[in-house]
C-alpha cells in the first residue's frame, strides 16, 4: 500500500490544508508521497521536505501549472495512480474541483470530505450538513479521497528529510483558459485556520455596518466570517462564508453576531470549541448551540465589547 | 442549442434531519422533500439562457424513485420544456449518476449541462466533475456567473480564496452555486401547463448502466450534541466568562 497526497499551494506558500491531508494519509498508510504541481514552486517543495515520515515529494514545475486547472492536473494523477492504493487531496475548492475527475477516469467512487480514518478502507464522513455521520467502506481497489482539513491536525514541517523527484508532464488538453483570480487580501488570520472567528449575519444590515466586526477582530486577532445571508445581501465577499456550502471552521472561539443559526450555517461552525451568540431575537436557533448567549441589540453590544476588550488589554499590559 | 439540467429530490433544506435509531440511515418517511437548492439555480440559469435567445430547449433530468417526477414537474413549472426520468429503486452513487447522465447526453446531444454544485443530502460534490471527465468536456464548477459568447463560456467560480474566472469552449458542464441567480417561483398557470409537458422514462437497465454501489454504508450516527450553554446579562459578564471561565481570550 502507498498513499499519494496532492498538495494545495499558491506556488509560494504551502496551504495548511495540505498538512492536514498528509496527517490523514499517514493514518491510512506508512508510505506517503506528496505531489506538488505548480510553477516556480520551490518554496512549497522546501517546506514539504521538513515533514517527517513522508517518503518522497514528486514535483512537476512548469509555467503551464501556474493556476490549478482541474483538466490539467487530473491527467497527472491518473498517470501516477498505478503506484498508489490511496490518492488524497484536501476537501477545499481546490481538491473538490480536481478529485472527482480523477475518480471518474479511474472508474472508482470518491470518498468525499472524510473526518476520520477507521481503517485503510473505512472512513467517517458528514452528510446532511453534518447532521448525520456516515461510516462508509469502499470496495474499490484504489481509493480517491478528499479530506476535511479542520478534522485532522496539520503535521509539523520540522525535522523531515523526504527525497525530491522532479518529473515533467505536459498539458495535452489546453482547452481551459485562465482569465483572472480575485483574492480578498487581508492582514487578519485565514478564516479556515484562525484561533478566533467573529462572523456576522443579516442582522448587521449593511456592508458599512459589517465593518464594525473588523474592529473587534483586530483586538482578538480574529478572522472575519459571515453567514450566507450576509454574503447574498452583498455585505461581504463569498470567501467569508461559513457553512454547508462555504467554509467549515473549528476555532477555539466563534462569535456569531446577528446570525439566526440556520442549519446550513451551523454545519460550518458547530464544532468550534467555544461559541458565543449575540442576537436580539431570543428565539434564534443559534442560542441552542452557544456556550454563551447574549440577547441584545448588536449595535449596542459591539461598541461595548470593543471597549471591554480594550480594558482587558490594558490590564494585561 | 439544448441545455440539459439535472435535478435531485432531497429532504427539504429546512427540515431537521433525524437519524434512524438502528443506524441504517436518516428518516425519510413523511418528511418534506424538495428540489436540491443549487439545482434550482441551475434550472433558473438555463431558463434565462433560453430567454436571452441563446438556447432553444431546456430539458430537466432526474434520477431516482417514482417521486423524482414531482421534482421534474417543479422544473417544468418554472418553465423548462420537457423532462427525462431515469428510474432507480435505491440511492445510487455519484459515479453511477455520471454514467447514466453520459447516456442521456449521447441521446440528447446538449451543448450545455447545468447542475447544482452539490446535493444537500450526501454532500458529495462530485457528479458534475465526474460527468465532465467522462464526456471529455470542460468543467466550470461552483459557478456564480456564466456568460455565453458564441462557442465559449466565461465562468466565474467561487473558490476558497475569492473568485476565479475561466474561459472554456462549449460544450461544457457547469455546476451552479447558490449565488448564481435568484430562482423564480412557478406561477399557477405554469404549474397547470407543466402537467401536460412530456416526461420520458427510462430505467438504468434500459440505458445499460451498472449502478452497483462501490461503497457500503456501515452505519449512520448522530454527531455529538452540544450542550446548551448559558445566557449572560451584558457584555462585561460575557468578557469575564470568556476570559476566566472559557479562557479563550
Amino acid at each position: 500500500m502507498n498513499a499519494l497526497v496532492l498538495a494545495e499551494h499558491n506556488n509560494s506558500e504551502l496551504k495548511t490544508s495540505s498538512l492536514s491531508t498528509i496527517k490523514a494519509a499517514l493514518e491510512i498508510d506508512q508510505n506517503v508521497d506528496v505531489l506538488v504541481v505548480g510553477s516556480t514552486c520551490d518554496n512549497v517543495t522546501n517546506k514539504l521536505v521538513g515533514v517527517k515520515n513522508i517518503k518522497k515529494i514528486i514535483v512537476i514545475d512548469d509555467h503551464e501549472y501556474l493556476n490549478p486547472i482541474a483538466e490539467f492536473i487530473s491527467p497527472i494523477l491518473i498517470s501516477l495512480a498505478d503506484n498508489y492504493s490511496h490518492i488524497l487531496a484536501p476537501a477545499t475548492t481546490f481538491g473538490k474541483n480536481i478529485m472527482p475527475r480523477v475518480a471518474a477516469l479511474l472508474d472508482v467512487a470518491q470518498i468525499s470530505d472524510i473526518i476520520k480514518v477507521e481503517s485503510e478502507d473505512t472512513f467517517v464522513r458528514p452528510i446532511y450538513a453534518g447532521n448525520a455521520l456516515a461510516t462508509v467502506q469502499s470496495s474499490d481497489s484504489r481509493k480517491i479521497i478528499t479530506v476535511r482539513p479542520t478534522s485532522f491536525d496539520p503535521v509539523s514541517t520540522e525535522g523531515g528529510s523526504a527525497e525530491i523527484e522532479k518529473l515533467s508532464f505536459k498539458v495535452e488538453n489546453k482547452k481551459v483558459e485562465f482569465i483572472k483570480r480575485e483574492e480578498t487580501k487581508s492582514d487578519r488570520p485565514e478564516l479556515g485556520t484562525a484561533r478566533v472567528v467573529i462572523s456576522g449575519g443579516r442582522g448587521l444590515g449593511s456592508a458599512d455596518n459589517f465593518s464594525l466586526l473588523n474592529d473587534i477582530a483586530d483586538k482578538l486577532n480574529a478572522a472575519v466570517g459571515a453567514s450566507r445571508a450576509a454574503v447574498d445581501a452583498g455585505y461581504v465577499s463569498n470567501d467569508s462564508q461559513v457553512g454547508q456550502t462555504g467554509k467549515v471552521v473549528v476555532p477555539d472561539l466563534y462569535i456569531a453576531v446577528g446570525i439566526s443559526g440556520a442549519i446550513q450555517h451551523l454545519a460550518g461552525m458547530k464544532e468550534s470549541k467555544v461559541i458565543v451568540a449575540i442576537n436580539k431575537d431570543e428565539e434564534a436557533p443559534i442560542f441552542n448551540v452557544a456556550d454563551y448567549g447574549l440577547c441584545a441589540d448588536l449595535f449596542e453590544v459591539l461598541p461595548k465589547l470593543s471597549s471591554e476588550l480594550d480594558k482587558l488589554n490594558t490590564i494585561q499590559k | 442549442m439544448k441545455v440539459l439540467v439535472t435535478v435531485k429530490r432531497v429532504i427539504d433544506y429546512n427540515v431537521q434531519i433525524r437519524v434512524k435509531a438502528d443506524g441504517s440511515g436518516v428518516e425519510k418517511e413523511n418528511v418534506k422533500m424538495s428540489m436540491n437548492p443549487p439545482d434550482e439555480n441551475a434550472v433558473e440559469e438555463a431558463l434565462r439562457i433560453k430567454e436571452s435567445g441563446k438556447a432553444e430547449e431546456v430539458i430537466i433530468v432526474s434520477i431516482g424513485e417514482d417521486k423524482a417526477q414531482e421534482t421534474i414537474r417543479t422544473g417544468l413549472a418554472m418553465g423548462a420544456d420537457r423532462g427525462i426520468h431515469v428510474k432507480v429503486s435505491h440511492d445510487i452513487e455519484p459515479l453511477s449518476v455520471a454514467k447514466i447522465l453520459e447516456k442521456i447526453v449521447e441521446k440528447e446531444q446538449p451543448k450545455l449541462i447545468l447542475m447544482g454544485k452539490q446535493a444537500i443530502d450526501d454532500d458529495s460534490n462530485q457528479t458534475g466533475q465526474m460527468l465532465s471527465a467522462k464526456l471529455g468536456w470542460s468543467q466550470g464548477t461552483f459557478a456564480s456567473k456564466i456568460e455565453l459568447e458564441n462557442d465559449v463560456a466565461i465562468i466565474t467560480r467561487e473558490i476558497d480564496e475569492g473568485l476565479e474566472t475561466i474561459k472554456v469552449p462549449i460544450p461544457v458542464v457547469a455546476t451552479c452555486d447558490l449565488r448564481l441567480n435568484e430562482p423564480r417561483y412557478a406561477s399557477l398557470p405554469n404549474i397547470m401547463k407543466a402537467k401536460k409537458k412530456p416526461i420520458d422514462t427510462f430505467t438504468s437497465e434500459e440505458l445499460g448502466v451498472d449502478v452497483n454501489p462501490r461503497m457500503k454504508q456501515l452505519k449512520v450516527t448522530e454527531p455529538s450534541k452540544r450542550e446548551k450553554g448559558i445566557m449572560v446579562k451584558d457584555v462585561a459578564e460575557l468578557v469575564q466568562k470568556l476570559k476566566h471561565e472559557a479562557k479563550v481570550i
